[in-house]
């Protein structure tokens, strides 16, 4: 994709451009993958409550993650596009992790989509304690990428805030031990199965991403605001 | 239950009292805690008093004796919270504001780390007391939950095989009545911490759930 040094800076200056194209791919992507069932209304308000107290059981009680023997990645100020297809992805198996696997497969479509409105409005402080000894290489990954290891600019899809859009989460205040375990096993635990979806966008980035440069954009992201 | 040592071994305003129990029961235990501990040696290992002022009570080589629970094998960092929750009466219930709550009044936060790491260091013994015929319910609970009821995955927080991990304790082999007692406390609204997801896991729980997971819990090693 960046072989030669000319059209790496023209990707480079235009990742925006990228980002844009990218995204109406996802779109395509995340449609085929969608399909709704029909199920019966509404969640009711007592039974969504009840749920949600369920979920910041293990998400945190503001929705902050919180550090169990898994690491439960912070949910508040998620995109809620993205919370839908990360919840379809557990129910259908896409997502691999049996913990999210059990809880997903009992939410009906309407319960998923009312859930995954909840968190947009929660803005707790990020938990911390990533090491900040690299912050400033995760911080140039994140904000120009590595051309010569074919690795875009992280803020080109994910906002220079970290906070996302649509399909493309927020990372900001992102527990740092989730997403060294996502980027680091990319390959293993998302997009599982025949089906192609919205994870193949990250997964050439993910690839191409050495543990070091995983450590120090993951402890970057985690500090964001 | 057997509470007899602790009804006479507990509240300061029975000091007499329990010097007297001291030179009956309490040497025996003592006896043992000093035989029977195995743990690497410090400098001042099982003969040390700041182990036997714990071990009197939490049974020889820290195994947990009646209500006192088993600290052997216990995560350290979680042995320093609640000694800090004790401490700041924040962790409430009877058994520990009659016990604890003066057992730690005194301790110098360098002693109630050292004591944390050697009670850690001990290989812990399961009490294996539970109902065996419920224990394959409290498996499946303990590493599904019961999605449908809001009842979340013990595992995701306690590990696979109910080990812990930094802060949050080990289960397995915990005693079944003092499993119950706390998952039973946590609904009546007694604290053990601040913020801790727990009062919230333990409301979801019914007597069935409770009682198929403390006896599970009991045989795990
Ligand atoms: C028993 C603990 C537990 C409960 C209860 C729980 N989760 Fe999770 N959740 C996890 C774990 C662990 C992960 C990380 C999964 C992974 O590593 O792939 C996760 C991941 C997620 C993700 C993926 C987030 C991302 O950034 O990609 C979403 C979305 C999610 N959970 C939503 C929910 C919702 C909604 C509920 C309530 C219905 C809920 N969870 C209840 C443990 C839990
Ligand atoms: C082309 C757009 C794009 C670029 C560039 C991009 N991402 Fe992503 N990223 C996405 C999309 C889309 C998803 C959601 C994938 C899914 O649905 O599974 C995602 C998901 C992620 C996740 C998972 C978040 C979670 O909560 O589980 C992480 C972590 C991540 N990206 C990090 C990065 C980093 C670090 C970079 C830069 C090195 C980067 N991304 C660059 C589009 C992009
Ligand atoms: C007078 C008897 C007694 C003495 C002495 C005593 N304990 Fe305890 N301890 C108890 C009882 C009873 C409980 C259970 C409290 C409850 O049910 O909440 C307990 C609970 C604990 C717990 C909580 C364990 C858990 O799994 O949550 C810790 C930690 C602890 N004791 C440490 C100590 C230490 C360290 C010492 C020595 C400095 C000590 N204890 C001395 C009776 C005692
Ligand atoms: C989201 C994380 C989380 C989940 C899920 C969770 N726990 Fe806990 N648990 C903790 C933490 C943290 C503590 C210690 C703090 C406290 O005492 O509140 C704890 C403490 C305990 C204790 C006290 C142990 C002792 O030595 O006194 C018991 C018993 C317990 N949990 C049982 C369970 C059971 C049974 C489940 C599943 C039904 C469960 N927990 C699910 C985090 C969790």
């Amino acid at each position: 994709m960046f072989r030669s040094p000319v059209r790496r800076r023209i990707l480079l200056r235009s990742t925006a451009g990228l980002g844009r194209a990218l995204q109406a791919l996802m779109l395509v992507l995340a449609f085929s993958v969608a399909c709704h069932a029909e199920d019966g209304g509404v969640a009711s308000r007592g039974s969504l409550e009840a749920k949600l107290e369920y979920c910041k059981t293990c998400h945190g009680l503001s929705g902050q993650g919180y550090r169990g023997y898994f690491p439960m990645p912070r949910l508040a100020g998620q995109q809620p596009q993205y919370l839908e297809n990360q919840l379809r992805a557990f129910i259908e198996r896409r997502r691999t992790n049996p913990i999210m696997a059990n809880v997903a497969h009992v939410l009906s479509p309407s319960m998923v989509s009312a859930l995954a409105a909840h968190f947009k409005s929660l803005d707790p402080k990020p938990i911390g304690g990533a090491p900040r000894g690299s912050l400033a290489v995760g911080k140039r990954i994140y904000e120009e990428g590595i051309p010569e290891a074919n690795v875009p600019a992280c803020s080109a899809c994910h906002g220079t805030d970290g906070r996302g859009q649509n399909e493309i989460p927020r990372l900001a205040g992102q527990l740092y031990d989730y997403t060294v375990g996502q980027l680091g096993g990319w390959a293993k635990v998302r997009g599982q199965g025949s089906a192609v979806d919205t994870s193949a966008i990250m997964a050439p980035t993910a690839h191409n991403l050495s543990r070091s440069q995983v450590e120090a954009v993951a402890a970057y992201v985690g500090y964001l605001q | 239950m057997t509470v007899t040592p602790f009804q006479i071994c507990g509240g300061r305003k029975h000091g007499a009292r329990q010097r007297g129990i001291m030179k009956g029961i309490g040497w025996k235990l003592v006896v043992l805690a000093i035989a029977g501990s195995i743990a690497p040696a410090l400098a001042w290992d099982g003969g040390d008093s700041r182990v036997r002022n714990c071990t009197w009570c939490h049974g020889t080589g820290g195994q947990g004796y009646t209500v006192a629970p088993r600290l052997a094998g216990q995560r350290s960092q979680y042995i320093e919270s609640q000694i800090r929750s004790f401490r700041e009466h924040t962790r409430d219930n009877p058994f520990s504001k009659q016990y604890m709550w003066g057992a730690v009044a005194a301790l110098a936060p360098q002693d109630a780390r050292d004591l944390a790491a050697y009670f850690a260091s001990i290989p812990a013994k399961p009490a294996d007391d539970g109902d065996r015929g419920l224990a394959a319910r409290g498996r499946t609970i303990y590493l599904e939950g019961i999605p449908e009821a809001n009842v979340a995955s013990c595992y995701a927080c306690h590990g696979p095989n109910a080990e812990g991990v930094r802060d949050i304790p080990r289960l397995g082999g915990l005693a079944y009545v003092y499993l119950k007692t706390r998952l039973e406390q946590w609904g009546q609204g007694y604290h053990s911490g601040v913020g801790t997801p727990m009062p919230i896991v333990a409301r979801s729980l019914g007597p069935a759930e409770v009682e198929a997971l403390a006896s599970y819990l009991s045989f795990v090693r």
